[in-house]
């Protein structure tokens, strides 16, 4: 399994990483972070997409169960990375004083 | 496995690496509100590449793909468009279920056909079936041991994620009773429970059979519902950020199986980032991980040892007094809690700060960590009611203000705000770090009525004193009528 430690150095490292990363997250921010980490984490897709597209080499089912995730996990992509922005774009600093475009 | 690798060009891999560095910066971008929005731009191309570099890869043009993420994006698209900000950890829960559903799925498909994932030994298979097509000839493609455990912890934790989700949605869109839901002997099921998952799970590296490894996905099923129907409302922003942790965990053991370093990377991020917002939340409860996850709190057995409420008397004021009392403050600090929330009183406050500002008194906000149902979750109502956010401060930044200011303005928030977590050891939220609002001089206190206190059911002396005036009413209405009697 020559192939496994590579990758759990990627994994130890990037969860350093986010640690630190995250812990530099404002916490004013957090529930923004939420909803985009919940959309990079569909990058699931990619596995989705493998298994959809796969040559009937295998099973039927494979690809139709494939093609049930990438609905589900492009759902979470383009619905999580656009309730960010539209939540990141209501953080706005004091000169902007706009009190009656309150939605 | 080596193989696989050799195979894979080298642009694909490093297309991953870029893809996994531009979630990283992401996340990065959310350091300062000024910088998220880039931030978040840079995710969306790190997915673009992602699933890009997969479809080339994969042969693309498949038109039931595209029908596919046309589907699953529109609505994703018109959720996030119209979905109500009060409503966002519904929506969060939801969107985890979605995670750990796709990833039970691309595991049961990585399962049923192993050598399109790249994870079967091809040394005893027909040479046509190992190249990733023709018939197999009856044979079972053998996966590799350490990719079984890979896959067994991927659909376990996806799985659990899944139900675990739908029952935090269900309990948070209010379908279902926030109250915690007891089973009798329910720590020996689940411990039990999840022995057998880690049974099942090393067993399947000796028997790829298929029982063993739908065992694994059942039980898992049942035991991320069983793990939170204990768990009381007022705990959610833990179990949203556990979920939100265990999503990742399973993107990445994905990540192992696919040896996709885009995953793996994404996986790790997700899962510490959901573990460091549980460990903040439990922190902001002074209550362990451990007593979260074993539930139980916010229920009737606290409310009968905490909630003894005798009638004490009280000063209850109305809209007119609360609004005499500021317009004559300097300082005025509001502390807004899920009862803000409920009544969508954010616009409404953000009128009356305004309103306050225009009598030249300054008026600030103290944001509890634990307020509300989410980490972060009264930021992002104040920030949709445009209040500023260099106007919004956390506890440990304002907490020294109390003493100074002249009235603290409490909505729709208790537990929060009560002293006896600095003072009375026998209290279940004892050593809770608290928002200092007795220390004002006058203490404005809307809430709906005096039943009901908290969901810890601990009562409040702060309703009590001298300087607090009591505004018995639903908050929204009460701040509106404040407004009036300002304007």
């Amino acid at each position: 399994m020559d192939h496994l430690i590579p990758q759990l150095s990627i994994f130890v490292l990037a969860c350093f990483v986010g640690y630190y990363v995250v812990w530099s997250v404002t916490p004013a921010l957090h529930t923004p972070l939420m909803a985009v980490t919940n959309a990079i984490s569909s990058v699931i897709v990619v596995g989705a997409l493998v298994a959809a597209s796969a040559a009937t080499g295998g099973s039927e089912i494979s690809k139709w169960l494939g093609l049930g995730a990438v609905v589900l996990a492009s759902v979470n992509i383009f619905g999580g990375f656009a309730v960010t922005q539209r939540m990141l774009g209501m953080y706005k600093k004091k000169e902007r004083k706009a009190p009656a475009a309150a939605k | 496995m080596t193989e696989a690798i050799a195979t894979t060009p080298a642009w694909v891999l490093l297309a991953y690496l870029v893809a996994g560095v531009l979630f990283i910066l992401a996340l990065r971008g959310l350091s300062s509100p000024e910088t998220s929005q880039q931030g978040n731009r840079f995710g969306m191309i790190g997915m673009v590449i992602a699933v890009a570099t997969t479809l080339i890869v994969h042969g693309v043009g498949l038109p039931l793909i595209v029908a596919a993420v046309a589907i699953g994006g529109g609505i994703g698209f018109v959720i996030a468009r119209r979905i109500a900000m009060t409503a966002m950890p519904q929506l969060v829960a939801g969107f985890h279920s979605l995670v750990g559903l796709a990833a039970v799925l691309v595991g049961v498909a990585a399962y049923l056909n192993p050598i399109a994932f790249g994870i079967a030994d091809l040394a005893n298979l027909p040479a046509a079936a190992a190249a990733g097509g023709g018939p197999l000839g009856g044979i079972v493609p053998v996966i590799f041991p350490a990719s079984r455990v890979e896959m067994g912890l991927g659909v376990a934790i996806g799985a659990i994620t899944f139900s675990g989700s739908i029952i935090a949605f269900l309990k948070l869109n209010g379908t279902m009773s926030g109250a915690p839901i007891l089973l009798p002997a329910r720590h020996v099921i689940n411990l039990g429970t999840l022995v057998a998952i880690l049974g099942l799970i090393a067993y399947f590296t000796t028997d790829q059979a298929a029982w063993v490894f739908f065992a694994i996905v059942a039980l898992s099923f049942a035991i991320g519902f069983l793990l939170i129907i204990p768990i009381g409302g007022a705990d959610m922003p833990v179990v949203v950020s556990m979920l939100n942790s265990y999503s990742g965990w399973a993107a990445a053991a994905m990540g192992f199986t696919l040896q996709n370093t885009a995953m793996i990377i994404t996986g790790a991020l997700v899962g510490s980032s959901g573990a460091i917002l549980s460990y903040i939340m439990c922190t902001a409860m002074n209550r362990s991980f451990i007593s979260v996850i074993a539930g139980g709190f916010g229920g009737d057995s606290a409310a009968a040892s905490g909630g003894a409420v005798e009638a004490r008397p009280y000063k209850r004021g109305s809209a007119e007094d609360a609004a005499f009392v500021m317009k004559n403050a300097e300082s005025v600090i509001i502390v807004p809690g899920y009862g803000m929330a409920v009544s969508q009183a954010q616009h409404a406050l953000r009128e009356m700060g305004d309103l306050l500002r225009k009598e030249g008194v300054s008026v600030k906000y103290a944001i509890h960590p634990v307020a509300g149902r989410m980490p972060g979750h009264m930021n992002v109502l104040l920030a949709e009611a445009n209040v500023p956010y260099d106007e919004v401060f956390e506890l440990e930044d304002i907490n020294g203000e109390f003493a100074q200011a002249d009235v603290a303005f409490v909505i729709g928030a208790n537990d929060v705000t009560n002293p006896l977590a600095k003072t009375d050891k026998t209290s279940p939220i004892y050593g809770m770090p608290v928002l200092d609002v007795e220390k004002a001089k006058t203490v404005l206190f809307v809430k709906r009525s005096m039943g009901g206190a908290g969901y810890a059911g601990v009562d409040n002396p702060v309703f009590y004193m001298d300087n607090t005036m009591m505004l018995l009413a639903d908050a929204k209405k009460m701040v509106e009528s404040i407004n009036k009697d300002l304007g």
